[in-house]
């Protein structure tokens, strides 16, 4: 009834959630249960226990929204988990699990998105017989097994929209097109969009450095306005851009398909201009303050340091060369911590998704709902016809949604492999958005004026999501090749980089012939000619499949002249 | 087993006995409210196309023809013999522009605007008219329904 690009949104969300589903099953099942079943338990290990400083208000409702506190010293993240090699009675090796569940899902999603393009661009390959579109959509839309009366007003109601869509496409096909006139009226309209992303880029900017010069001077002395501005501004222009592109998009004149494809790809490169400069201001900031804090690895001595002397002074003052005395037992929750960034920046993610959730189920209920609700219960007593007029039912905003799908999607991608949680709260808030969207959409939101059929593949759709996938895949793969680990928490403790944990594996656990021929095989000597040859293959499978569909297109055109031919006679 | 669904609509106008052949034709009201028919927007014509008089008043042998060009045993080009004939509202052996625009309106309820419903019927005999006469034949309309993927699927009703 909405039409089928509507529908091709939800059948993506859906799609989106059994990928979630999966991700969710790989991290809970060979991550967390194991976990939360065979390791240490709670309390046991200064990693595991909340410390004493925070121990009055870990239990508060306001601590466990923000994932402080008891939320945070647990198996939702990645600070909790004990670098053994083997737990357990069953030796599950579990930092490998983690290393190797992080890398699996990236490599999992990677597969399934390039899976599904494939798919979709053999079922577009294939196309169907347009000759008689019209013809058939009259004489044989109806189904005569229909026997009951909601049955036949949909099937009325889905007739009706499928007309309607056929007729677009052919006025959309049959439009006279001045062709001078509509060239410079796009690049008149690339122009503006330009001008805006440039403007919005700045404005970002030049935030950014403002609030480091109130941060400089104290953030007391300002109000609410100055010390939140960054965000509002953000949000701000999230909110306000994309409906400027529409307007702006109204001069280029294109079928309403591929104007959507604009309008995707215009609010996509904002989105990202406007993160990258963010990133970028930060950084700078970054920079200016790390003149003056000393570099993790002197941190981390001097917390070695403040440790040695902490344990000296349980021994009553005597700092002893080698600890032949016994260990004195000491409450895990009193012992100093090191800084834990794995945790921070796992924390972050889980708090930008979950504030990112809210945003969405206000905005529905408020910019749908209630506009709804008042547009129905006070068009009664009001001036002029709310329900035609400004500012009515509002329609289903298809661009705004899908972005907000991707962008999230990538947020979990970035953050799984610091808190193993994400694909868990992710899992409970597509299933909830699914069903409070479709409810929205059946009951406050009216079909668009002009509907237009979906391209039957989603390709579009999935191209920024591989897109946002490799985006999302390089700070953690960065993080994983060249940054060392915590020293004090997680399972990778202790070592200079994370993926030693491969190496440290194949030591102990394979054959020693084994560890030989890995060696071999990791020879840069053997991997250049090896991606050489993969380059070359794309290369030639791609020259063999554009040949198929010509030679396609060839057989489709005889065969229609064939039928032509044989009627005639 | 028909002949009891089509006893049932009416049991006092209906004998048991058919061996005489009786006369008996049951108004058109009670063939449209069976509930195979009832939500069909083509019922009336349906109805018409098989009666004998083509007033919608059927016999027994109407009704049992007509189950039996919609069931699943019958050949294709007879259900689309007796296709074209519902869509030719005024029975004049084609379809012209305006049984297109009556069919048109009745799939959609009324819902398209007149312009719509104009583009749509020329846009059906441009595809289907071959002999360029502006109307469908008989011929035009078979070429074009035997092709179709849906024809068999929908134009059924099983007993």
């Amino acid at each position: 009834h909405f039409g089928s690009s509507v529908a091709s949104y939800f059948i993506f969300l859906r799609w989106m959630y059994g990928i979630n589903m999966i991700l969710f099953g790989l991290t809970f099942g060979l991550v967390m249960v194991p976990e939360a079943l065979m390791g240490k338990p709670y309390g046991s290990l200064p990693r595991k226990t909340v410390p004493r400083a925070e121990e009055a208000s870990a239990m508060n409702f306001a601590t466990l929204w923000d994932f402080s506190g008891f939320a945070q010293y647990s198996v939702l993240f990645y600070g909790y988990y004990n670098n053994q090699r083997t737990i357990g009675w069953l030796k599950f090796r579990m930092p490998l699990s983690y290393f190797l569940v992080g890398v699996g899902t990236i490599g999992y999603s990677f597969m399934i998105v390039i899976r599904t393009m494939a798919r979709n661009a053999n079922e577009d390959g294939g196309g169907d017989d347009t000759s008689f579109n019209f013809s058939w959509k009259m004489f044989t839309s109806w189904d005569y097994l229909i026997g009951n009366p909601e049955t036949a007003d949909n099937k009325f109601a889905s007739i009706t929209t499928s007309f309607k869509e056929a007729i677009v496409e052919e006025q959309e096909s049959r439009k006279e097109e001045n062709i001078h006139l509509t060239r410079f009226l796009r690049v008149l309209a690339n122009f503006l969009a330009l001008c805006t992303l440039a403007g919005s880029g700045y404005l970002i900017f030049f935030v950014v450095r403002r609030s480091q010069k109130f941060a400089l001077e104290g953030l007391e002395n300002y109000g609410w306005w100055e010390r939140n501005e960054v965000n509002m501004v953000m949000s701000l222009l999230g909110m306000f851009c994309p409906t400027l592109f529409d307007v702006i998009s109204s001069l280029e004149n294109y079928h309403p398909r591929i104007a959507l494809r604009w309008q995707l790809g215009r609010i996509f490169a904002l989105f990202l201009g406007n993160l990258y400069t963010f990133i970028i201001a930060l950084m700078d900031e970054i920079n200016l303050k790390a003149r003056y804090l000393p570099p993790f690895a002197i941190l981390e001595k001097i917390v070695k340091y403040n440790m040695t002397i902490w344990e000296a002074s349980l021994y009553n003052g005597t700092i002893p060369e080698n600890s032949t005395a016994p260990p004195i037992q000491v409450d895990p929750a009193d012992v100093p911590r090191g800084p834990c960034w794995e945790t921070m920046v796992g924390q972050e993610f889980v708090r930008l998704t979950v504030s990112d959730t809210m945003t969405t189920y206000i905005t529905i209920l408020i910019g749908d709902f209630l506009r709804a609700v008042f547009v129905r219960f006070f068009n009664y007593c009001w001036c002029w016809d709310l329900e035609y007029g400004f500012p009515s039912y509002s329609e289903f905003d298809i661009s705004g949604n899908v972005l907000g799908l991707i962008f999230n999607q990538g947020m979990i991608w970035m953050g799984s492999f610091y808190a193993p949680c994400l694909p868990a709260i992710n899992v409970f808030r597509l299933h909830t958005s699914m069903y409070l969207q479709c409810w929205a959409v059946m009951c406050c939101n009216v079909p668009q004026e002009r509907v237009f059929k979906a391209s039957r593949s989603n390709n579009f759709y999935m191209a920024m999501l591989l897109f946002i996938l490799f985006l999302s895949t390089l700070p953690a793969v960065y993080t994983i090749v060249s940054i060392p680990p915590s020293f004090d928490c997680g399972p990778f403790s202790g070592k200079t980089r994370m993926f030693e944990v491969i190496s440290e594996t194949l030591e102990h656990d394979f054959p020693s012939w084994f560890g030989k021929v890995f060696g071999y095989a990791s020879n840069p000597g053997l991997i250049l000619p090896f991606i050489l040859l993969m380059v070359l293959s794309i290369y030639y499978l791609n020259a063999t499949s554009k040949s198929y569909k010509e030679a396609n297109l060839e057989l489709k055109k005889k065969l229609q002249s064939v039928r032509k031919r044989e009627l005639l006679i | 087993r028909l002949f009891y669904r089509y006893r049932d609509l009416a049991p006092q106008l209906v004998p048991l006995d058919y061996t005489d052949k009786p006369n008996v034709r049951l108004p058109y009201e009670l063939i449209g409210s069976m509930p195979e028919l009832k939500d069909n927007p083509f019922r009336q014509r349906i109805a018409e196309v098989f009666s004998e008089d083509g007033d919608g008043n059927m016999t027994l042998d109407d009704f049992l023809d007509m189950f039996s060009v919609l069931s699943e045993m019958a050949p294709r080009d007879l259900k689309a013999y007796y296709a074209f004939k519902i869509y030719d509202f005024n029975n004049d052996d084609y379809i012209c522009k305006s049984d297109l625009e009556k069919t048109v309106n009745k799939l959609t309820r009324n819902e398209l605007t007149p312009e719509e419903v104009s583009l749509v019927c020329d846009k059906v005999i441009y595809e289907a008219d071959v002999d360029n006469d502006g109307k469908l034949s008989l011929e035009d309309f078979q070429h074009m329904i035997v092709r179709a993927p849906d024809f068999l699927r929908y134009y059924l009703i099983p007993n």
